[in-house]
């Protein structure tokens, strides 16, 4: 799936891109500022659910792909886990042809207008640009200019829909509707394959949805490719729990001649010390469950969700981001992240950190839970935090935090949101007796074809690595697709 | 969507009601719930399935009016279609033959009861049930459950119908008659709290079906929570049914209580607009 290098050369060498590349000196590209994102004010946006990023106009994306030098060794794209072809759909923006930028996109990345948004770049491609790497300058905005040829397309009415090749009527069974499973049933569709998606909640998307807020991504961008793998021929069906409401025999009695399995990491960890499960405290899951997927916090709605006006949410990650900016927006006068290392290590995008700060979230570092307690009602109206120092590297290579015994102190809070990290859905695992699993619940799979100990069964996305990300999940999904259509072909086709 | 096939009142607030449910049917068994939405702007409830018909596809749900989706599930008529039925979810209850079973079902409860009362007597146990409401009205399933017990005691608060007194007094009557080998119950946290206090005293297992709030039933959110031997466990997936005496119910008592105020808020704007 990765761009071979014979073929990236091939496109660099293509004449409109070394025209583009002697249009301009190197040193007035260097000299370029990277071009702000427009955002809304902190103040205004902090009110309400609208996306705080706005995009870039054509011109803004223009000059910023104008940065961009068309390295003969563009190093941004080992930093891309999905490697896209970075230079060329740079490029084609420079050039004005944003819709085949788009498509060059496309050629890797199934879900760029989400991944434009949601990756980490800072530690992936916009880490190893050539600017940040060599010249200690601020990155090419890659991510930017991603949403912006994705959204290009997507507002052209123009979106491309995949050609699929000729139907060869072989059923496949894909597990879950986040970003993994999506990107297998693309890519399985466009081999020809009858492809179904079963998804347990009444909602498709994954984390997409009931997860990641309105604030960070629209629901309507992850509609519009679920559209799209409807255009393609891919049939969906909600409120189907695979292992509950048909296990993989009874599928497999159906017709289905090979899985994969997408189902996500979604169960949350709670820190199982006093008082956690006083009313007022919630997994991020729940929290963010609740008012993303249910809208709970609309008057409209049925579901009802808790108002906080002294938030605590624990954790660094992007979920925490989400769940205390979430509160910010649903009227918390003080919103605190209470998190146990100190920022170097929070695994939370920097724009989201950035973006928090703007909007009035405090930061408690080196700081950790030890117990809630609560009033007469049993709501949490109190909690006890413990301050830490960073000793040596841990396992992960981040400084390990330890306790400072007798420094702790208390803070009144009336709402907590639980966000420290999230383990395998085991409902598969535990429904497929012979899968194999690691101590952790995740499943053991091929790296490159993504197979798991079952021939038939393929999976990918955070039930194989753990909370990971989207554009990771996006890749696996890919690589099992190929994976898949190879064992079919092997076994299936070629025995005909 | 899945589409109401018939219904019956079976009481002022209770209705029965039989949901085209094909898949569902064919996989469950006693014990098991499916989540319902009803409407794109509903909240996610479970409820226990009461009983299914694999070969017509259906399966039973026997709901009570206690809210504002409960209140719109019953107003649903015959041909009219349910947004999102979700299942079977939870455990399957674990049917074995253990000798003399001493089942306690009070009002939400008896319907849950029902099927497992059904199962645990076709395995060949000896059944007593004690079914126990507020007041005549809100006992029901009576056929139903003396045709799988056999012997059924009724005990209401105010005396209207059966006995007068708690579901325990009953229990208690019981036990003290003869020798119970388990004993199940299900209806309000805090009767089940006081049935587990009572067999407790007398050494029964006993086996409590737990009704805490839910968000998705899959085991993503936590809502459902609850603390079994100080160790916290997810009712949808690690329930519905717990060792009773393992549970706290205090704490279970308590994280009900969490929407109380805002429940009760909806449900009287619901009923204005009725
Ligand atoms: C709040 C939040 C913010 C995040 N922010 C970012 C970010 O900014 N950038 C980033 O890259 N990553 C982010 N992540 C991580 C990222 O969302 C995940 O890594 C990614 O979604 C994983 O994709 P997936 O397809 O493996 O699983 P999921 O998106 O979890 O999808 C799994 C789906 O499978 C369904 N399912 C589970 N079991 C079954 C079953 N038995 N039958 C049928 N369906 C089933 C689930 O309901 C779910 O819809 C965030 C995660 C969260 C929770
Ligand atoms: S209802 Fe969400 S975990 Fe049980």
């Amino acid at each position: 799936m990765n761009n071979h290098p014979d073929y990236l050369k091939e496109c660099r060498e293509q004449e409109w891109r070394v025209e583009l590349r002697k249009s301009m000196k190197a040193k007035e590209r260097t000299a370029l500022e990277r071009v702000k994102m427009p955002e809304h004010e902190p103040e205004v946006r902090s009110r309400d659910h609208r996306e705080v990023n706005i995009g870039l106009s054509e011109e803004q994306a223009v000059v910023e792909a104008k940065r961009c030098l068309d390295c003969a060794d563009p190093t941004c794209i080992s930093g891309c886990p999905v490697g896209i072809n970075i230079p060329a759909f740079i490029k084609n923006i420079e050039r004005g042809a944003f819709l085949e930028s788009a498509r060059v996109l496309k050629e890797t990345n199934t879900l760029p207008a989400v991944c434009g948004r949601v990756c980490p770049q800072e530690v992936q491609c916009e880490e190893a640009c050539f600017y940040a790497r060599k010249l200690h300058l601020l990155p090419v905005a890659i991510g930017n200019l991603e949403r912006f040829a994705a959204d290009y397309e997507r507002n052209s009415g123009k979106i491309s829909i995949p050609e699929t090749e000729k139907s060869n009527g072989i059923k496949v069974a894909i597990i879950g509707s986040g970003p993994a499973g999506l990107a297998a049933a693309a890519d399985m569709a466009r081999l020809g394959y009858s492809v179904t998606v079963f998804e347990a909640l009444h909602e498709l998307g994954g984390v997409l949805k009931y997860g990641i807020p309105e604030f960070r991504l629209p629901n309507e961008i992850v509609d519009v490719e679920i559209d799209n793998l409807k255009k393609m021929g891919v049939s969906f069906h909600t409120n189907f729990v695979v292992g509950k409401t048909a296990d993989l025999d009874d599928l497999r009695k159906e017709g289905y001649r090979a899985f994969f399995i997408g189902s996500g990491a979604g169960l949350p960890r709670f820190m199982n010390i006093p008082g956690e499960n006083y009313i007022g405290i919630f997994s991020s899951n729940e929290y963010l469950t609740r008012v993303n997927l249910m809208n709970a916090a609309k008057e409209e709605y049925d579901t009802p969700v808790l108002f906080g006006r002294k938030v605590a949410v624990i954790g660094g990650g992007n979920t925490a981001m989400d769940s205390v900016r979430t509160a910010r927006r649903l009227g918390a006068e003080k919103a605190m992240i209470i998190y146990r290392r100190t920022e170097e290590e929070m695994p939370a995008r920097k724009e989201e950190i950035k973006h928090a700060r703007e909007e009035g979230i405090e930061f408690h570092m080196l700081s950790n839970p030890v117990e809630y307690f609560a009033d007469q009602n049993g709501r949490v109206n109190r909690m006890r935090i413990q301050k830490m120092k960073l000793g040596e590297p841990d396992s992960s290579g981040r400084r390990r935090p330890i306790p400072i015994e007798g420094s702790e102190y208390d803070t009144e809070v009336d709402l907590v949101v639980v966000s420290v990290g999230v383990s395998p859905n085991p409902l598969i695992p535990s429904s497929v007796k012979e899968l194999e699993v690691t101590r952790w619940g995740t499943l053991v799979v091929d790296k490159e074809s993504m197979q798991t100990n079952i021939p038939e069964l393929f999976a990918g996305g955070d039930i194989v690595r753990g909370g990971a990300t989207v554009i990771l999940a996006m890749g696996d999904g890919r690589k099992a697709a190929a994976g898949m259509h190879k064992t079919i072909t092997d076994n299936v086709l070629n025995k005909k | 969507m899945n589409k109401i096939v018939s219904r019956k009142n079976l009481s002022e607030h209770v209705v029965k009601i039989d949901i085209e449910a094909p898949l569902i049917a064919k996989k469950r068994k006693a014990g098991h719930f499916v989540i319902v939405r009803i409407g794109e702007k509903g909240e996610r409830i479970p409820l226990t399935i009461s009983s299914a018909d694999p070969e017509r596809g259906i399966i039973t749900l026997i709901v009570q009016k206690v809210g504002v989706t409960s209140h719109k599930l019953s107003a649903l008529k015959e041909g009219d279609f349910i947004t999102d039925v979700v299942g079977p979810l939870g455990k399957a209850t674990h049917i074995e033959k253990v000798g003399t079973v001493l089942c306690a079902g009070g009002g939400v409860g008896i319907a849950p009861l029902l099927p497992i009362v059904e199962e645990m007597h076709k395995a060949g146990n000896r059944i007593i049930t004690v079914l126990a409401a507020r007041s005549r009205e809100l006992i029901i399933l009576e056929d139903e459950m003396r045709a799988h017990s056999d012997e059924v005691i009724i005990m209401t608060d105010d005396g209207s119908y059966g006995k007068k007194g708690l579901v325990t007094n009953g229990m208690e009557e019981v036990i003290r008659k003869e020798k119970i080998d388990m004993a199940i119950t299900i209806g309000p946290a805090i009767m089940m709290k006081y049935c587990a206090l009572l067999t407790k005293k007398y050494n029964i297992p006993t086996v409590a079906s737990l009704n805490t709030i839910m968000v998705d039933g899959t085991g993503m959110c936590g809502a459902c929570r609850v603390s079994i031997n100080g160790e916290t466990k997810f009712v949808c997936v690690d329930g519905p049914e717990f060792d009773a005496h393992a549970v706290n119910f205090d704490e279970m008592l308590l994280r009900l209580g969490g929407y109380r105020e805002e429940e009760r808020i909806a449900y009287e704007s619901y009923l204005k607009t009725l």
